[in-house]
């Protein structure tokens, strides 16, 4: 499952919230991120987990993709004999080669999201996943990132490596197995945003998109009746009370704005879109992801 | 506190910085429009393929090429425009292809070079080379001297070390000049090598398949004659980064983690020796001191004026909602200002409309130009 949408959308929360119900039904499930940030980690209050698997919750694992580890990896895989890959990693030419070459990290890193999804791991002794989730990094990069293994295949016509990358392509779009979720938030310019990234995602990668994550909605706390009584009651009144009916006013004006996205992006995009609700939690912890994740439908 | 006018006083170029969903394209938008307003000719320019400044700036579309922002519809806004706003959204593989042609010796190598597929990759592709085109661009324009400020909306790079170590890795890239020599097939080059190189990228050729390596090749000896120009350029462009008219802002959101991004992309600023002009923190729960008003049995009090107990009850745990959310901006906000011991914190509130054209803007210009007393007085009004 790739989450993907623009930055500060949530993703790593939905993420994380995915990854919580899969293990809660008792799916062996991993979350993966492909930046150094590790939001996930944060998230559980967890220490950096860096290239390793480690277990968060009961069947929930968390793993930080770094492209250059990723890389040794596959060398480590490929070339069977020893000496030769001491020879490899030691040669300035071929990590000035690796850095060089246009897309090669982004490749490994799909390499890496690949050998987790297989149920015959490549690592030895690595453990079987029923679900491998990425929290994909933000759209603008979002789109070229998944297409990296076909733009690869594309350049180098020969070799191993090109027919891993068609093989990358195929695990991405094959609609049986991979699917991906756009989270978008209920504001004009993300909405619109999110509409055209379906459209990238569906036409130009060819993945499935499955589902719409409308993160962020604020509750409906207040109905129009009381709308004007606050609203009177703001013009006439003074200190907390004045300030009370000012912030029920706000969330009453944003509660129904927001909901005018919703109606949009629902027109807008062809995937069924859930919506998730605005958390007023100061900071996002393990607890407020499990309670997203009973809602994800 | 300094104030967003005193920060730009003298400034040329404004670069806005940030993490991704913190509203810089909107802050940069905002900016530009205000110091326009003021009388200074400005031009806002952004990176992002996203049609959000264009949207937001009532314009059909952005190109390569700056246009002209109508001030009749600032002016509807209420808002007097003195000066001029234009905007323009950078091509970076067209500016990269302007670039290539302006440094090319003979049309051959330029032709040599534009029809690499490598080329083609790292003009459109490459991490870093959209901002390094960005910096170009700016300087670009800089050295032309049409406009009175440059408006920079930086690219929502997940990693702000990108973005400051973009021009220099991208002439590491396009020197290559240990690579181009053992590109060579033979001659010399295989001679003193040796043979652990050889093994070496016949490891790597095995791996990635001949042909792209050919056209490494092929890209490294079509570029061996523009690598001084390229140099001399970046050169340049960082000198311009940090002239003291160039100001670097940040832009970032109250909540902990675009915090901690702010924090960590100053100290880069400042390794970098770049000038950092101030930060800006967007939809803050604002203001945090008149929503801790205390009250007794606030309930109570809002039920005896309402005259209905549960909307009485509704509106006092929404205010607490409401106040929670205020106090942890306020709290990260402190942390921010002292992480980077700056005068120069502004933060604009959370408004009840989304912000996404003309009169969202002019409606922010009003807490961005603001001085330090007129926000507190702005902020008492409000709550």
């Amino acid at each position: 499952m790739i989450v993907t949408g623009k930055g500060g959308v949530g993703k790593t929360t939905v993420a994380v919230a995915l990854g919580l119900r899969a293990a809660s039904e008792g799916k062996r499930t991993i979350v993966c991120e492909v930046a150094s940030q590790e939001n996930a980690s944060r998230i559980f209050d967890h220490a950096s987990v860096g290239f390793h698997e480690v277990e968060m919750e009961e069947n929930l694992w968390s793993i930080s993709i770094d492209p250059d580890e990723s890389m040794r990896e596959y060398v480590l895989l490929q070339l069977k004999v020893r000496a030769m890959r001491d020879l490899l990693f030691r040669s300035r030419i071929f990590n000035y080669l690796a850095a060089a070459t246009p897309g090669l990290k982004e490749l490994v890193t799909i390499g890496k999201i690949w050998e987790l999804a297989q149920l015959d791991r490549k690592v030895k002794s690595g453990r079987k996943y029923d679900l491998v989730i990425l929290d994909a990094p933000a759209t603008g990069h979002g789109v070229g990132f998944l297409q990296t293994p076909r733009t690869f295949a594309s350049i180098a016509r020969v070799g191993p490596v090109h027919s891993q990358a068609e093989q990358l392509d195929r695990f991405i779009t094959d609609h049986e197995h991979t699917g991906t979720a756009i989270v978008a938030l209920p504001e004009e310019m993300p909405v619109n945003e999110s509409v055209s990234l379906e459209k990238d995602l569906r036409d130009e990668v060819g993945v499935s998109v499955d589902r719409v994550y409308l993160n962020g909605l604020y509750p409906e706390r207040f109905k129009k009746s009381e709308a004007e009584r606050l609203s009177a009651l703001a013009e006439s009144e003074n200190g907390a009370a004045r300030a009370a009916a000012r912030a029920a006013l706000s969330e009453y004006g944003r509660a129904k704005s927001q909901r005018q996205q919703l109606s949009r992006l629902k027109k807008g995009v062809s995937a069924p879109v859930k919506t998730l609700p605005f958390l007023f939690e100061p900071e996002l912890d393990v607890e407020a992801a499990r309670s997203l994740a009973g809602k994800l439908g | 506190m300094a104030s967003l006018n005193e920060v730009l006083d003298g400034k040329s170029i404004c670069i806005c910085a940030g993490s991704g969903g913190v509203g810089k394209t909107t802050t940069s938008a905002a900016i530009a429009t205000g110091m326009a307003a003021q009388g200074l000719k400005v031009c806002v320019l952004t990176i992002d393929p996203a049609k959000r400044l264009a949207d937001s700036l009532g314009l059909e579309e952005l190109g390569n090429e700056a246009r002209r922002v109508d001030p009749a519809l600032i002016e509807e806004q209420g808002v007097e425009m003195k000066g001029e706003l234009w905007a323009m959204m950078l091509d970076a593989k067209a500016t990269f292809d302007e670039l290539i042609a302006r440094q090319a010796p003979d049309e051959e190598s330029r032709d040599r070079v534009l029809n690499n597929r490598i080329y083609q990759q790292i003009s459109s592709a490459l991490a870093g080379s959209q901002e390094y085109m960005a910096m170009e661009k700016l300087f670009e324009l800089h050295t032309e001297g049409e406009f009175d400020l440059l408006v920079l909306d930086t690219p929502p790079t997940r990693n702000a070390l990108d973005f400051l170590d973009a021009p220099k890795r991208l002439t590491q890239f396009i020197e290559g000049k240990s690579l181009r020599v053992f590109m060579k097939p033979t001659g010399l080059a295989a001679k003193v090598t040796g043979r652990g190189v050889s093994v070496a990228l016949g490891v790597f050729k095995r791996l990635v398949g001949f042909d792209l390596l050919a056209d490494l090749a092929e890209f490294f000896n079509a570029f061996s004659g523009m690598v001084e120009g390229f140099q001399a350029r970046a050169k340049r462009v960082n000198k311009l980064l940090a002239d003291p008219e160039t100001c670097f802002l940040v832009v970032c959101g109250p909540q902990g983690e675009p915090i901690d991004e702010a924090v960590y992309f100053h100290r880069k600023l400042v390794e970098a020796k770049l000038p950092f002009g101030g930060v800006i923190v967007n939809k803050v729960h604002y203001p945090a001191d008149e929503l801790r008003a205390e009250v007794e049995d606030l309930p109570g009090a809002l039920a005896e004026k309402l005259g209905d107990e549960a909307l009485a009850k509704r509106v006092a745990a929404n205010f607490a909602d409401y106040q929670a959310l205020a106090e942890r901006d306020a709290r990260n906000i402190d942390h921010l200002a002292g992480e980077l011991r700056t005068s120069c914190v502004i933060r604009v509130p959370y408004l009840d409309e989304d912000v996404h054209d003309l009169h969202g803007l002019a409606d922010i210009d009003r807490y961005l130009f603001a001085t330090a007393e007129e926000r507190v007085e702005m902020a008492a009004g409000r709550a």
